[in-house]
């Protein structure tokens, strides 16, 4: 007689918890042969705040954090994945409706990223800052740091893959995001904040909200204590408006990425949040 | 005639060889714009310069097509040691004509001459002087290699560095294989219209680097034309906000150097001649026209009445006047409406409660003046603390503890510069982590360099200048596609772009 599966309820991770949506809202999630997985919550306005503020509350202790530690943080949560990649991978199979080898291949790819992201975390500084001659006695240093609060439209054709390119490399740095899941493949970005919650990364550093990403996204694009927006996977939105309002506290934008190519690894994603600090250290013998 | 007095040493004006009226500068001739000419002052005597044509959209377009042209016939094609050469040329053109161009520099704008003398005009040179050797090398510039230049950029600066904010602008453009619009502020034209013929003795291609004079909306005209790839824009936060939305949705790249609104932090056992000195490089420099000034002076309660004292004293010794005479401290407001808003965010900040004590200085009669002023008893919420007064105008704020300092200095929408000063080299180095602010002086404050990134975080704009960082911002990888680093593993096309 076969076991009678005790199905999960996929609910948002906001502050190191999974709370419903206050709106007490939900949307079915279903398979590619359209049958039913899953009601993830369906995120509000509210919501979205939350999760700046539970960011803004978080970026602090993560900046500060060492660069190593920051770097083994990260390399933990690959360790997590790997540990649950039947997991993702059965869930990728059903959700995207991919053969077993693809599902495989996109959470092996999505390990290995997190691993290449990493390593970057206490080296990314020494290639993208530099001591600067300066004419005269002093000793000029440009560092990069974090640009603080950022909210992410993850893309939405990957269930995986696509969260984890975006997310990893913002969180490099010492960013803390808000990212809005793939609306129609949500379940495994919250599987994964599952990973996040029970790894070393601070409450509040990865907030992930389900939902319509239209609705969602104008509320962050004009939030005030949002420094920068990555609308890599908002192409199929409204997303110049959502630059527009971005403008309006001058936040840093990336234009939406399509195709197989978007969010591909690269140094560009960590600096492209990141601010150059200059520093000028008066000399003298006295 | 006490210790303070000097007798007259202006700068004569007769090196200059002023034109009755300037023209466009556009594909290598100076051309008469369609717009209604407007006349260029002195803001020391209210006195005519010249007249400046107007560019209207069919100039601004002309422009941008001449930029266009020379990009895809002459420059793109060029060798980066040949446009290194070029620049080179530019440089040393600056040097053999110093002398005029800081003349130049303080008549329209109204700086002293020791400071368009000392450091406009030496940072002019230096700039491209330095971003002369970069054009041969930008494999080295952190994009990977072979990068690319983007096509035509559009520039538009402010008045109060005229000549040294068009060479941070087209020096950098110009190395990495850009042509440029370039479009100098409405007050303070002259001395672009005096480099453009340094560019015709440099014997810069014809529609390389093109000068558009005119206002707001000649600026508007040529952020927006879409044949434009890149907009760079230094000046008021409110502009660059409308610069930002009018390029949203386009491929244009953008840097914006926006306003500031800097703590100057003075703790107690800081080096107090220094500091008095910092303290007053940092805000009255310019007379305070200066995005990174130190407009709010963050200084240890146990220390703030010998700092307000001693700055008093200090700023009561500062010769007020003529910009063009050697001896002067404190130059001219540059314009009218610059003077109105001053005047309004001080009165603000009497009617708000705080203290205000100017300078005793003698107003000339003629031409626009305010005096080094200080306001003390000034609360973080009152708007001379949180507005950018872009005069000269110090907002005295006071803070027991190091977190305290970081606190307050941190508590603004801007984040373009501060200043640090202590004995204590752990603590700079701790207090300049905390800070949110693109550039920290420690024990100094306003200097600038070629070599050294400049630019804010958050409203204070995006994207640097100077530096390496300032070439990148007019680069992109060789993939052509937006951030994709050629240093990333298995991104197809980086690899394949890497190879053209």
């Amino acid at each position: 007689m076969s076991r009678l599966a005790v199905p999960k309820t996929y609910k948002l991770y906001i502050g190191g918890a999974f709370p419903r949506s206050e709106s007490g809202r939900t949307y079915e999630v279903l398979s590619a042969d359209g049958a039913f997985l899953a009601n993830a919550a369906k995120a509000s306005r509210k919501d979205a705040r939350d999760a700046v503020v539970a960011a803004r509350a978080a970026v602090g202790g993560w900046a500060g954090a060492t660069a190593y530690n920051r770097g083994q943080v990260l390399y933990r949560i690959a360790e997590l994945l790997e540990g649950r990649r039947a997991q993702f991978v059965a869930e990728i199979e059903e959700a995207e409706g991919a053969t077993r080898a693809a599902a495989s291949a996109q959470v092996d790819e999505a390990i290995d990223r997190w691993v290449w992201y990493a390593g970057w975390a206490d080296k990314f500084a020494q290639v993208a800052g530099n001591a600067n001659p300066v004419a005269g006695p002093y000793f000029n240093i440009s560092v990069p740091e974090p640009t603080g609060v950022v909210a992410i439209v993850a893309p939405q054709q990957s269930s995986l893959l696509g969260f984890v390119s975006v997310v990893a490399p913002a969180l490099v740095a010492g960013n803390a995001v808000v990212v809005v899941a793939s609306e129609r493949f949500p379940l495994s970005a919250i599987s994964l904040s599952e990973v996040l919650a029970t790894s070393d990364v601070p409450k509040g550093v990865v907030n992930v909200l389900t939902g319509s990403p239209a609705e969602i996204a104008p509320w962050l694009a004009s939030h005030a204590d949002v420094n920068a927006l990555d609308l890599v996977g908002a192409g199929d939105l409204d997303w110049i408006d959502l630059e527009i309002a971005a403008a309006d506290t001058l936040k840093r934008v990336l234009r939406p990425e399509q195709g197989p190519d978007a969010a591909a690894p690269a140094l560009g994603r960590i600096s492209a949040f990141t601010e150059t600090k200059t520093v000028w250290h008066t000399k003298s013998m006295k | 005639m006490n210790f303070l007095e000097y007798a007259p040493a202006p700068e004569s004006t007769a090196i200059l060889n002023l034109r009755e009226q300037y023209g466009l500068f556009i594909d290598g001739e100076f051309v008469d714009g369609r717009g209604e000419p407007f006349q260029t002052i002195s803001p020391a005597t209210e006195a005519r310069i010249a007249s400046i044509s107007n560019a209207n959209g069919a100039d601004v377009s002309d422009a941008v097509a001449a930029a266009r042209r020379a990009y895809d016939r002459t420059w793109s094609r060029m060798s980066g040691r040949d446009r290194g050469k070029y620049l080179f040329r530019i440089a040393r053109l600056v040097q053999e004509r110093a002398r005029e161009l800081a003349v130049a520099e303080s008549l329209d704008n109204g700086k002293p001459i020791k400071e368009s003398r000392d450091v406009d005009v030496p940072l002019v040179a230096a700039w491209f002087f330095y971003y002369a050797g970069w054009a041969d090398k930008l494999d080295h510039a952190g994009l990977g290699a072979n990068p690319r230049a983007l096509g035509v950029a559009a520039q538009v600066i402010p008045w109060n560095f005229p000549l040294l904010m068009l060479a941070w602008k087209i020096a950098p453009a110009l190395a990495a294989g850009n042509t440029v619009v370039l479009k100098p502020a409405e007050t303070t034209p002259l001395t672009a219209l005096i480099f453009a013929d340094i560019l015709q003795q440099a014997d810069l291609p014809p529609g390389v680097v093109n000068i558009v004079t005119g206002a707001g909306d000649t600026g508007a005209a040529l952020v927006a034309h879409e044949g434009v790839d890149k907009v760079a824009f230094t000046g008021s936060t409110a502009v660059g906000r409308a610069i930002a939305k009018q390029i949203a949705g386009t491929e244009k790249k953008v840097t914006l150097e926006l306003g500031g609104k800097a703590a100057n932090i003075v703790f107690d056992d800081a080096p107090i001649d220094q500091a008095i000195e910092g303290i007053v490089n940092g805000i009255f420099f310019n007379q305070g026209h200066v995005c990174c000034a130190g407009s709010r002076l963050l200084v240890q309660e146990s220390i703030h009445d010998e700092v307000v004292d001693r700055l008093k004293a200090r700023l009561s010794t500062l010769r007020l006047g003529d910009p063009l005479d050697k001896n002067t401290d404190i130059g001219a407001i540059n314009s009218r409406e610059q003077l109105d808003r001053i005047r309004e965010l001080s009165d603000i900040g009497v009617a708000e409660g705080a203290e205000r004590w100017s300078a005793p200085c003698e107003i000339p009669e003629n031409g626009f003046w305010y005096a080094p002023t200080i306001f003390t008893g000034v609360q973080t919420s009152s708007r001379i603390a949180r507005d950018e007064i872009f005069g000269p105008v110090l907002s005295v704020l006071t803070f027991r503890t190091p977190a305290e300092a970081v606190a307050k200095a941190n508590n603004t929408p801007y984040g373009l510069s501060a200043g640090i000063w202590t004995d204590k080299g752990s603590r700079i180095l701790a207090v300049a982590d905390q800070l949110r602010a693109g550039v920290i002086w420690a024990n100094t404050f306003n200097r600038f360099d070629p070599a050294s990134p400049f630019g804010g975080y958050k409203e204070s704009g995006y994207g640097r200048e100077g530096g390496r960082h300032g070439l990148a911002a007019y680069l992109a990888p060789a993939t052509g596609v937006d951030r994709a680093a050629a240093a990333a593993p298995k991104a197809k096309s980086a690899t394949k772009g890497s190879k053209r």
